[in-house]
């Protein structure tokens, strides 16, 4: 007889994605453990009590416990999703973007720069407006939409004076004049699950900053460039973000590995914290 | 009883049923974020602030 899975779920806060997910794994009779972030630690020496996950689900808030966290399981052996590597391309937006690239997947057109100074002479060069954007980071907070020189000067001496090392990694991208909404896709385990426009008046449309969401047919075009985007970061339970560039048509904008679906889940009727769980019991069924 | 006390304004807020140790919660009189430590028995505290490094 098959000995039955455990499963972990690694998280900071229970948000209504985590809700569901828990429901999703009582449904099923599923014996899994809740992680609490703040409570956890690993020793290094006794990677034991960790060898009883079959496959361990990350959803911490923090990016950095998360990582960390997927480091030290996937060190151990232990099965995760997504993937310590996954996490590194898709929590870091510049990694992201080499990804991509690599794959030759369309993004927007990005420039990085180490020093105020030889980001200001990028931006010039490149003409405006521009974005700055920190590496790291989400809820398109500390988002900057660089429209002069002025401007960038500002902010580039903010940066560098007020943030933390990160911040002195100029990320720098085009603007992008989208038609006042993007893609939000749910990609699992290669499948497209589903895709939902945000919309907002604003020019970011994140739905944590107010934008709203309106359910997004999935065309040929969305499914290949959702498949090639996500294949190129490892792939797993991830969220595209697509934009409508005037010029180049969709591009790929970000990718997330925890995603929020609060609003997705109802718009579209797909359990997709069930679908979640359905791919991390595969994952940990690969490795039992 | 699953009545907790607001730390920030002491209002006597009643968790839902269903409600889960690790969820943050709005104080309907003062709007600050609580996070509700425990179930039985029922306990809040004020939610940590939000980290750079939030997020999906």
């Amino acid at each position: 007889m098959q000995r039955r899975l455990k499963l972990g779920v690694l998280f900071s806060r229970v948000r209504v994605e985590e809700k569901w997910i828990f429901a999703a794994m009582e449904k099923r009779g599923i014996d899994y453990e809740r992680l609490d972030d703040r409570v956890i630690s690993f020793d290094l020496e006794n990677p034991e009590p960790w060898l009883a996950f079959d496959a361990v689900l990350e959803r911490s808030i923090s990016y950095t416990s998360g990582l960390y966290a997927l480091r030290l399981l996937n060190a151990f052996g232990v099965p995760t999703v997504n993937t310590a590597a996954v996490a590194e391309v898709c929590g870091d937006k510049l990694t992201t973007s080499a990804m991509l690239a690599k794959a030759g997947v369309p993004q927007p057109r990005n420039m990085l720069a180490f020093t105020p100074e030889a980001a200001l002479e990028a931006i010039e060069a490149f003409g405006y407006p521009v974005v700055l954007k920190p590496v790291v980071g989400s809820w398109g907070r500390l988002l900057a939409k660089i429209n002069d020189r002025d401007a960038a000067e500002a902010v580039l001496e903010h940066k560098a004076t007020l943030g933390s090392v990160q911040h002195s990694v100029f990320y720098i991208q085009e603007f992008i004049e989208k038609p006042g909404r993007d893609i939000r896709v749910i990609v699992i385990g290669g499948r497209v699950l589903t895709a939902m426009y945000r919309k907002s008046e604003h020019w970011i449309t994140n739905t944590a900053r107010g934008g709203e969401g309106e359910l997004c047919p999935i065309t040929p075009d969305i499914e290949e460039l959702c498949l090639k985007a996500t294949a190129a970061v490892g792939g797993g339970v991830l969220a595209v973000d697509l934009v409508e560039h005037p010029e180049k048509g969709l591009i790929v904008n970000e990718i997330n590995h925890t995603m929020e679906f609060h609003t997705m889940q109802p718009l579209s009727g797909i359990d997709i914290a069930g679908e979640i769980v359905e791919y991390v019991v595969s994952v940990a069924k690969e490795k039992v | 009883m699953n009545a907790v006390s607001c730390p920030e304004c002491e209002a006597q807020i009643e968790l839902d049923a269903g409600t889960d140790a690790g969820e943050i919660i709005v104080c309907p009189d003062c709007g600050v974020d609580l996070e509700v430590t425990s179930i039985d028995p029922a306990a809040v505290q004020l939610a940590p602030m939000e980290q750079e490094d939030w997020g999906e």
